[in-house]
Parts: C-alpha cells; sequence; structure tokens
C-alpha cells in the first residue's frame, strides 16, 4: 500500500477558494520538501494553471497519459521556482466527456506511484465532476466561508463524502472577516465548525493578497511570511503534515478599548 | 443571553444578522440531512397524531414535531402533550 496523501479539495459552492487553497498548499507542501501533485479535476474550466503561472507549459494531459500517447513525465509540468512540485490537467477544456471514476483511479495511481502529495481541485457543484474527482480521493479537505449558501453546500459534500468512507474530511474556512465577525454580523469560526462537526485545519483571512498573486501567477506562499493568507496556508500545510500549529483567534485581532468592549457585551449574563 | 443581546432586547434592536444565519442554518440543515421537507413533516405529524390518539388524549394545541440536528445526527422530535382525564 502507498504511503502517499491523496487528498480532495472540495466545496460544493463555487468560487470560495478551492484552487486557491490547492495552489498555495501544493507551493508549501514542496517548499517543506514534499514531492506532490496537483492535479486539476476541473478541467473543463481550468485555473490552476494560471494561479500557479504555469498556462503557457501545459502540452500533455492526464487524457494523453491514460491513452499512452504521451509518458507520465512529459505530462507534467514542474514549477521553476518549486520543483518538488508539479502540475497534471486531468483533462483538455476542449472534452468535456471522457473522464471517468476510472479513468480518474487510473491516474491516480500513477502519482502515488511518485508522489508524497497528490492534492485534487474539485469542480464545484456535487454532479458527475465531483464524483468523478472524488473516486480516487483518500481523505478531503473542505473549504467553506462563513456564509449560509457556501455553509449549506458544505453539508451536502460532506455527506457525500462520509458515504465514499473518504476520511479524514477536515474544514478549511477561508475569507474570514474578523471586524465582521466580531460584530456578530459574520457566522463565527464556532459555528461553522459547529455546524459542519468538522475539525477545522485552519482559517484564511479576507486578504487583498490573494488577488495580487493571482495577478502575477505567484502564489502567496512562494515567498517567506508576508500576507496574513500567505501565514495561514502555510501554517494549514504545516498541520496538514503533523505540526502542532494553533489556529489564530480572529479576535485576538482586534485589541484595545473596543475590542474589550466588545468581548464585555458578549460576556454571558444568565 | 449576552449583555449585547439583552440590551439590544429593551432598545427593540434587530438581533445580529449572525445570529439569523446560524438559525436558517440549523433548519435548512436538518431538512437537507433528512432530506424531508416541510410539506412531508407536516403530513407526517397528522399521522403521528392520529396514530397516537387512538392511544391517549393529546392537547392538539401544544404539540410540536420538529427535526433537530446536532453533530451531523438529525432527530425527529415529537413532543405531544397527553391530556389529564382526572
Ligand atoms: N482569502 C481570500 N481573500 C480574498 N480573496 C480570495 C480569498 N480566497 C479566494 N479569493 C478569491 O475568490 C475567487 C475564487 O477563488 P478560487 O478560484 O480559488 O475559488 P474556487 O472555489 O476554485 O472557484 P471555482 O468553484 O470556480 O473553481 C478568486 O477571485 C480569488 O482570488
Ligand atoms: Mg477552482
Amino acid at each position: 500500500m502507498s504511503t502517499t496523501r491523496t487528498i480532495l479539495i472540495c466545496s460544493g459552492k463555487g468560487g470560495v477558494g478551492k484552487t486557491t487553497t490547492t495552489a498555495n498548499l501544493g507551493i508549501s507542501l514542496a517548499r517543506s520538501g514534499a514531492s506532490t501533485v496537483v492535479l486539476d479535476a476541473d478541467f473543463g474550466l481550468r485555473n490552476l494553471d494560471l494561479l500557479l503561472g504555469l498556462e503557457n507549459r501545459i502540452v500533455y494531459t492526464a487524457q494523453e497519459v491514460l491513452a499512452e500517447t504521451c509518458r507520465l513525465e512529459q505530462a507534467l509540468v514542474k514549477h521553476k521556482q518549486e520543483p518538488n512540485l508539479s502540475l497534471l490537467p486531468a483533462g483538455n477544456p476542449r472534452m468535456l466527456e471522457w473522464l471517468t471514476p476510472k479513468d480518474m483511479q487510473a491516474i491516480v495511481a500513477l502519482l502515488e506511484e511518485r508522489f508524497d502529495y497528490v492534492l485534487i481541485d474539485c469542480p464545484a457543484g456535487i454532479e458527475d465532476g465531483f464524483k468523478n474527482a472524488a473516486a480516487a480521493a483518500r481523505e478531503a479537505l473542505v473549504i467553506t466561508t462563513p456564509e449560509v449558501a457556501a455553509v449549506r453546500d458544505a453539508d451536502r459534500v460532506i455527506g457525500l463524502l462520509n458515504t465514499q468512507g473518504i476520511s479524514p474530511v477536515q474544514l478549511v474556512l477561508n475569507r474570514v472577516r474578523p471586524k465582521m465577525m466580531s460584530s456578530q454580523e459574520m457566522l463565527s469560526v464556532d459555528d461553522v465548525t459547529d455546524i459542519l462537526a468538522l475539525p477545522l485545519l485552519g482559517l484564511v483571512f479576507e486578504d487583498e493578497q490573494v488577488i495580487v498573486s493571482t495577478n502575477r501567477g505567484e502564489p502567496l506562499t512562494l515567498s517567506d511570511g508576508g500576507s496574513p493568507a500567505a501565514r495561514a496556508y502555510s501554517n494549514i500545510a504545516g498541520r496538514l503534515q503533523g505540526e502542532d500549529i494553533p489556529l489564530m483567534d480572529p479576535a485576538k485581532l482586534r485589541r484595545g478599548l473596543r475590542a474589550k468592549m466588545r468581548e464585555l457585551m458578549q460576556t454571558k449574563i444568565f | 443571553m449576552t449583555l449585547q443581546d439583552l440590551i439590544d432586547k429593551v432598545l427593540g434592536r434587530q438581533t445580529a444578522s449572525a445570529d439569523t444565519a446560524r438559525q436558517r442554518l440549523q433548519l435548512v440543515l436538518a431538512h437537507d440531512r433528512s432530506d424531508l421537507n416541510p410539506e412531508l413533516l407536516e403530513q407526517m405529524r397528522k399521522e403521528i397524531l392520529e396514530v397516537v390518539s387512538r392511544y391517549v388524549e393529546i392537547d392538539l394545541s401544544e404539540t410540536d414535531v420538529s427535526l433537530e440536528t446536532e453533530d451531523r445526527v438529525t432527530a425527529l422530535v415529537a413532543n405531544l402533550p397527553i391530556r389529564r382525564t382526572l
């Protein structure tokens, strides 16, 4: 049995940060020395190549590998600055039909022979695209934001992951706005983890730098330290590898009198 | 209840939207998870009442049948107060 960690990165709802998480975790894990591949299972609308700055280097996809028109090494796109990381698009945007759960299992089996981590960037939704992407996953990260629609969709996905026996399933809470949380105009971290009943692997603040890094095609975790989201993603990668890194507390970010007042107002009186 | 809740209540202010969000989510997820819509639930409520009424007299104004969910376990909770006959 392989010791490779094959992790599905999914959410149900679209646009909550699956691809951003996949790209940043991929870089982080690779930086720590783990050989890592990110598999773009959202190949109909592929984005992962753009976020990683690899969009001009894709020649083949998993499709050609399975059809044996190229070797796996030819299809893997190595990241220049982070050679421990490779990208493999699952398919070609023009061919939406070919991928089946069996194909997915076949390609992942090949990847598991040579990588420590296989991260699968899942398409939005819970239909065939999701089911194919999930077919070969052993564990999963569910990405959600503290918003009702995203949490509801995450719940659906968690139900599906449970029935497929994928475990562990851990939660990443993205686009957290500490200010809104402390004024109780956004679901709190506890609200979301209680409702979904999943262990929280990490939370990522709303951060403009995410957009800047997308523009450049350079994930935030490619450079040291930096913005809150960069730290959040490298912490998540650390926890994934078993490091004991405390979670950030959104409330701690807001000190001073106003924060103290707010705390006072939130103390339970009966 | 928190101090903030109390002040809001006294001043008649709207509750914070996070509270509303949490309550709405809990309800909708209970339904999603059990695949029961409000209509089916109502039908089930009627049938349960019918069966139980054959054995005991129930206070119809006080009955409550609802879904509650905690830790991914959803329960059907029926509260059917029995009328005192003596
Ligand atoms: N923490 C964050 N702070 C600010 N912007 C963010 C953050 N996370 C994601 N975004 C932005 O949200 C958008 C959606 O992100 P992303 O493409 O990663 O989501 P996705 O779940 O992969 O979407 P899709 O379902 O379309 O595949 C992007 O524009 C991204 O820059
Ligand atoms: Mg995406």
